[in-house]
């Protein structure tokens, strides 16, 4: 799965979000879940606005050092043993894992839950050369048995989806014939995959930070499947965003605890699994190969801008559960792996304005997202930066809306035009509304009014209003 | 272990390095002081029974049993723990402290009974340990650091202390020494920075258990009980 999505089209992809009943239903109750989940584990910590400032501390040195610290952590991981491949692209990062598994002469490949293998399409890729992938979260479970339907949320990947649509999913596709019951879907799940786990020729992880100082990385789960895709096969691949990086342990502490409550409220996940080089001789678990790959794929275009902050995001969704966006739209209309507020920041940078020149605009800049987030990336400033660049260095903003603006322009630079205007828009509108509302809005006007009513102007101007008010002398 | 290969990396981080104006690979950068460390502050004076305290508290967050009790009972407090999973087969990993406390014993006694099987963790065999695993009722370790916060067993997966017993099993039990409890994580990346300071080879797999496996991935609702275990349960030892 690349990282666009669905439609082509921004607005097709948000009508079909809106329309969608139920997925509305389920982002509503899973928003609200996970926002009280965060907001009891912040204030449970008493001082979380301290925490806050140490991650962001934290990621900014981290990145303004990046070579420093992935030099570091290559020298590490190559003296334990393992193998590291710096991969600028994509497609590079996916000939030298395909290369892996055609020397190991690979068949069944397992897969934890890892976003920026979703990014470069490494499963296709696989499957290209006749391996067969299996997702073993079981979020992107459910995704890739029902005909690989892409998610809708970095955290929670099907978040989308209803038990019962699970359920029927599980039931067409693979004999299922219990009830829509979560345990019950959970524990088909758990032995279906058993058997993969075991067989499996091939691990392959994500990775939430790597640790520069000792060349380990850690895996934050909560179903156990990453360890399972890290104890049994005998070769495992780790693919690492090449920001995903920390100076040490002591650090980890401090990110780690940080993603677990932002994410899900939780203390810590189930499993922090933390993993350095391949086994050990001697030990009787574990791979006895290991290969780490880092990948750029234009996330050093960012480096040096005025998004880098964007770079320290950790992934933990916080931003997305508080959009006041999201919550209408739901995580598709957004027509990349990343939705929310990270995703309108972080997709026009990995792709580029063509594909998501509208992003940047599906939000209120409310910044619920930037007082949530917890390394304070200051999201909805990014986005204004990114209006701005939209508009006066790319010149993408719709003929429509530079012809409104030139219109505005002349408009209030003449005092005569500015009082024939205001004087006539409450005539002018009157056709369209109704008690003082416009609810079907005509042209441009549609697709505000498409989603919410728009005020008529009122009869009486503001000037006109305050001229009289001193002439009558009123006062409070 | 011979040294793996690093390819493209000049190329790589040269790029980087022209990005955010980095200096020479060669040249250390100096970890900056960060100017808060709330994380030092958490439980700072607690002694060991306060921290036995919050630890009980956070295993009912974490649907995990806890039990307390001393060496004398600890054989009495695991029986009735096994018995109330329906244990018929048992692995445990190959660690000194079950002999301290005995339990070598206990599980000859235990595998007495009809249909019982007691498997101890052997890294010659290493299929045979691993299928084991896959189809035991329990795996049992001993806890090396215990973090109270969270209520994290903390282990350092090495020789003799295979990955699996504490994943591939239907339930696990962690053995705490209290003297094994601290506050939080710091403590336990604390101990794990000193090992690389002093140039000491760190385990390959540091795993942090915080009770039972469990998924929120249908609908948000939390289902206990994916691919690790099921059950989950803490017995405190006063220490021998």
């Amino acid at each position: 799965m690349p990282m666009h999505i669905g439609e082509k089209d921004f607005k097709a992809r948000v009508s079909k979000g809106l329309q969608d009943d139920f997925m509305r239903g389920a982002v509503r109750s899973a928003q609200g879940r996970l926002q009280n989940n965060r907001a009891n584990a912040a204030e449970e910590l008493g001082d979380w606005e301290e925490w806050r400032t140490l991650g962001q501390q934290i990621r900014q040195h981290t990145v303004e050092h990046l070579d420093y610290y992935l030099h570091q952590l290559s020298e590490k991981v190559a003296e334990l043993g393992g193998h590291v491949f710096f991969a600028e692209t994509g497609e590079e990062a996916n000939a030298y894992i395909q290369q892996v598994a055609k020397d190991k002469n690979a068949k069944k490949i397992a897969k934890s839950k890892s976003m920026v293998t979703e990014e470069i399409s490494m499963n296709d890729a696989l499957e290209d050369i006749g391996c067969e992938v299996i997702e073993t979260d079981l979020g992107e479970y459910i995704l890739q048995i029902d005909d690989h339907d892409p998610p809708s949320h970095i955290v929670a990947p099907a978040l989308h989806k209803n038990k019962e649509q699970i359920r029927d999913v599980f039931h067409e596709r693979l004999g299922y014939a219990k009830t829509e019951q979560p345990e019950e879907l959970a524990l088909f799940a758990r032995e279906k995959l058993r058997e993969e786990f075991l067989s499996a020729d091939i691990g392959i992880t994500g990775c939430n930070f790597a640790v520069a100082e000792s060349g380990s990385f850690a895996l934050v789960t909560n179903e156990g499947n990453a360890r399972m895709v890290s104890t049994l096969p005998k070769t495992q691949i780790t693919v690492m965003g090449m920001e995903r990086i920390v100076p040490g342990w002591e650090e980890l502490d401090i990110v780690v605890s940080l993603l677990t409550r932002a994410a899900v409220g939780q203390k810590l996940t189930s499993y922090i699994t933390a993993l350095t080089g391949p086994k050990q001789i001697g030990e009787a678990d574990g791979p006895e190969e290991f290969h780490l790959v880092i990948v750029d794929n234009g996330r050093s275009r960012i480096l040096g801008t005025e998004f880098q902050e964007a770079l320290h995001c950790i992934r933990c969704a916080a931003c997305i559960n508080v959009c006041p966006v999201y919550r209408h739209v739901g995580g598709h209309a957004y027509g990349s792996i990343y939705p929310g507020p990270i995703g309108a920041v972080l997709s026009p940078l990995l792709s580029d304005y063509d594909e998501y020149k509208e992003l940047p605009y599906a939000s209120s800049l409310c910044g619920a997202c930037t007082e949530v987030c917890p390394v304070k990336i200051p999201l909805h400033e990014q986005l204004i930066m990114h209006r701005r660049k939209i508009v006066e260095d790319e010149k993408k903003s719709t003929l429509s809306e530079r012809l409104a603006m030139k219109g505005f322009e002349q408009i209030v630079q003449s005092a005569n035009l500015y009082r024939t205007a205001t004087k006539m828009a409450p005539f002018l509108t009157t056709p369209f509304s109704k008690n003082n509302v416009i609810s079907k809005g005509p042209g441009p006007l549609r697709y505000w009014t498409d989603a919410r009513d728009l005020p008529q102007p009122t009869q009486e101007r503001f000037r006109d209003w305050f001229k009289q008010r001193s002439e009558r002398g009123d006062s409070e | 272990m011979s040294k793996g290969t690093i390819t493209n990396r000049g190329k790589f981080l040269k790029n980087i390095r022209g990005k955010i104006g980095g200096i020479s690979p060669d040249k250390p950068v100096e970890k900056p002081d960060w100017t808060v460390n709330p994380q030092r502050r958490v439980m700072k004076d607690f002694d060991q029974d306060q921290l036995v305290e919050v630890l009980d508290k956070q295993c009912h967050h974490i649907h995990t049993d806890f039990f307390l009790t001393n060496s004398e009972s600890l054989q009495e407090t695991l029986d009735q723990v096994l018995a109330s999973y329906q244990t018929r087969s048992i692995v445990y990993s190959s660690d000194n402290r079950f002999h301290t406390y005995q339990l070598p014993e206990f599980f000859k006694n235990f595998a007495k009974k009809p249909e019982h099987e007691v498997f101890k963790w052997n890294d010659e065999n290493s299929e045979e340990s691993i299928s084991f695993s896959e189809r035991a009722d329990v795996g049992i370790t001993f806890s090396d650091i215990t973090l109270a916060e969270s209520g994290t067993i903390v282990l350092f997966n090495r020789k003799g202390q295979g990955r699996s017993v504490s994943l591939l099993p239907r339930d696990y039990i962690a053995i705490v020494p209290k003297s094994t409890i601290v506050p939080r994580m710091t403590q336990a990346t604390d101990y794990v920075h000193q090992q690389v300071e002093k140039g000491e080879e760190i385990s390959s797999c540091i795993n942090f258990i915080t009770g039972p496996s469990n998924s929120a991935d249908i609908e948000m609702n939390l289902v206990v009980g994916v691919h690790g275990p099921i059950r989950a349960a803490y017995i405190v030892v006063e220490d021998k």
